[in-house]
């Protein structure tokens, strides 16, 4: 499982329940129930991806992450995670709201993109940056978003959204192995993971 | 449905099976039915492949579609060209796999393959019911279902599955009997019809009623009505497919000839095929039973029968899981109305699984090959299954 993966899966208590957005195959919530012991629901848009996660013995709903999460009543999962998807949510501000509206605790996690190979990218070569995180050109990226961690940080204070915890991650061998990154983590990490809490009042 | 639309003769098969009976009076007092009516009593055709385990805890109820039947897999004999309506679906290493799970299918209450309907002999006339049988019900259905699973000693449902009308009745299962379901796999299915399929449903049964030979539904002894059945059975069928498989399987191809007749003899190879699965239909099909089973398919309405109205208090009767599954060219059953109950299981906290599948098909592509389908299913009751044996 990928590293980014393996630290939200250690943030989640055993036999809570858990919504994965963009679940993708469902490798997390697969670990989480057999590791965990958890409650899990997936949503996932793609139906290949969808398809193969019911196949696993999975809750998926095959659908679109604004429309899926409007169904859920407040407080319906203990943790909702959007697991490097945030990247390609059209409406974030809506999307955390609604994250937050249904979990008591949001998990979000998105490639940094203020990297230093990021930045040494654009300034040396005056091109949009590439990175096995972020492997696209400008004309077919799925990502409409580019996060920096320091900007994700004044987002959630821009709304008014307690973070809870946050860890800063740099990944390497297929993104398997990777190390936590305390020294000026929107220059060294490749992943910004954060758990998000309601706002209060 | 169109039955019987794909097999392969030389892949894993349950073998042989045969219909079996089963009749119930209720103590006597005969079964009062959603019209308020009584039938004394009544038959049910089944056949169940498979073995029932030690505690009875792996019986999968499969519910056929509006004109399907009891005959779900294997074969009657060595000689039957065609297994069972979902041999695709049911058998050794199937998805509903026969080596796991034991397979009940009944023809429902209302139909003509073996179980009680018009074509019936009202024991008090002791001449067919005809359109003097009650109007029955999807609940009615299923209520006779249940009377089957308490005769063969079975206490919980491991699932009901089924497509079409069958998913409704999956559906029903799952409100009316919680206690007596653990998964529920309604496909291509609707919580109720649209005016549209209701629409489609009364022209076809308009083409019967219009047949002279319908003679009121009272023609057991004096021949069937089998133009306007076959008719029926043409509107159904274009229910069944879409835009993108007729152009596809037909467009507008000649059927033997290589100019336009100039008459009116099949000149496109789609009238052939709609004449033929019409004249086909009428050789195995009651005109009655058309009309019974297409009402009670109008007639269901899962919101206001079981929830006041609302979906999501009808739902909150359910404790199974769910698997819904669409496709896409479904235009019969659209995508909206699968989402539609989905999003009622959710507000219910219920456990549910949902899959819009890509096929071109349209209403039909359930009972057609499609691997993704396979995979939704055996992953699924899987889980199930291993659920109450913890994996083993």
């Amino acid at each position: 499982m990928r590293f980014d993966l393996q630290v939200i899966a250690s943030w989640i208590e055993p036999g809570s329940k858990v919504l994965d957005l963009g679940c993708r195959t469902g490798s997390l919530l697969s670990y989480l129930t057999r590791e965990k012991n958890i409650i899990g629901t997936g949503i996932e848009i793609d139906e290949d991806a969808a398809g193969q996660a019911i196949a696993k013995g999975l809750s998926v709903i095959h659908g679109d992450i604004y429309e899926e999460l409007e169904d859920y009543p407040d407080n319906a999962f203990d943790y909702v995670i959007l697991s490097q998807a945030l990247m390609q949510v059209s409406d974030p501000e809506t999307c955390i709201r609604d994250m937050l509206r249904v979990g008591k605790l949001g998990i979000v996690s998105f490639p940094n993109f203020t990297h230093y190979k990021n930045r040494f990218q654009m300034f040396f070569t005056g091109r949009a940056p590439m990175s096995k995180e972020l492997p696209y050109e400008w004309y077919n990226t799925p990502n409409i978003r580019v996060i920096p961690i320091t900007d994700f940080r004044r987002f959630c204070s821009g709304m008014n959204v307690p973070i809870v915890k946050e860890v800063a991650i740099s990944t390497y061998h297929h993104d398997e192995k990777g190390r936590v990154i305390t020294f000026l983590p929107n220059l060294f990490a490749t992943f910004g993971i954060f758990m998000l809490g309601q706002s209060k009042g | 449905m169109s039955e019987y639309i794909e097999h392969n003769a030389d892949g894993p098969s349950v073998g042989l099976v045969k219909k079996e009976l089963f009749t119930f009076d209720e103590g006597g007092t005969g079964l009062t039915l959603d019209s308020g009516r009584t039938l004394p009593s009544v038959t049910l055709a089944y056949e169940t492949c498979g073995t029932l385990n030690e505690d009875k805890s792996n019986a999968i109820l499969v519910c056929h579609a509006l004109t399907g039947d009891s005959h779900v897999a294997g074969y009657y004999n060595e000689e039957d060209p065609k297994p069972g309506w979902w041999d695709l679906m049911v058998g050794p290493g199937k998805p509903i796999d026969t080596d796991k799970y034991f397979i009940i299918c009944s023809n429902t209450i209302g139909g003509c393959m073996g179980s009680t309907g018009p074509m019936t002999r009202n024991p008090e006339t002791n001449h067919p019911y005809g359109t003097s049988f009650p109007v029955v019900t999807i609940g009615d259905m299923v209520r006779c279902q249940r009377r089957l699973i308490d005769h063969l000693g079975i206490d919980t449902l491991l699932a009901v599955a089924g497509g079409s009308v069958g998913g409704m009745q999956v559906l029903e299962w799952s409100v009316r009997y919680p206690d007596r379901v653990r998964a529920a796999l309604p496909l291509a299915t609707t919580t109720k019809h649209s005016a549209q399929a209701i629409a489609f449903n009364e022209v076809a049964r308009q083409a019967i009623m219009a047949d002279p030979t319908w003679n009121k539904g009272d023609y057991y002894e004096t021949g069937r009505p089998e133009h306007g059945l076959a008719v029926a059975r043409m509107v159904g069928h274009i229910t069944y497919l879409s835009d993108e498989s007729m152009r596809h399987k037909f467009d507008r191809r000649l059927q033997d000839r290589v100019e336009l007749s100039f008459d009116f003899e099949a000149d496109f190879q789609v009238e052939s095929y709609l004449r033929y699965q019409g004249n086909k239909f009428v050789d195995r099909f009651d005109a009655n039973s058309f009309l019974y089973l297409t009402k009670a398919a109008d007639y269901f309405n899962l919101e206001n029968q079981h929830g006041d109205g609302s979906l999501v208090s009808a739902f909150s009767r359910a404790s199974c899981r769910y698997l819904v599954v669409s496709f896409t060219s479904d235009w019969l059953y659209p995508t909206y109305q699968s989402k539609a109950m989905v999003k009622a299981m959710k507000k219910n906290g219920l456990d549910v699984s949902f899959c819009e599948i890509e096929a071109p098909w349209g209403h039909d592509a359930f009972l057609l090959p499609n691997d993704r389908l396979n995979g939704l299913l055996s992953g699924f009751l899987n889980r199930v299954s291993n659920e109450i044996t913890g994996g083993k």
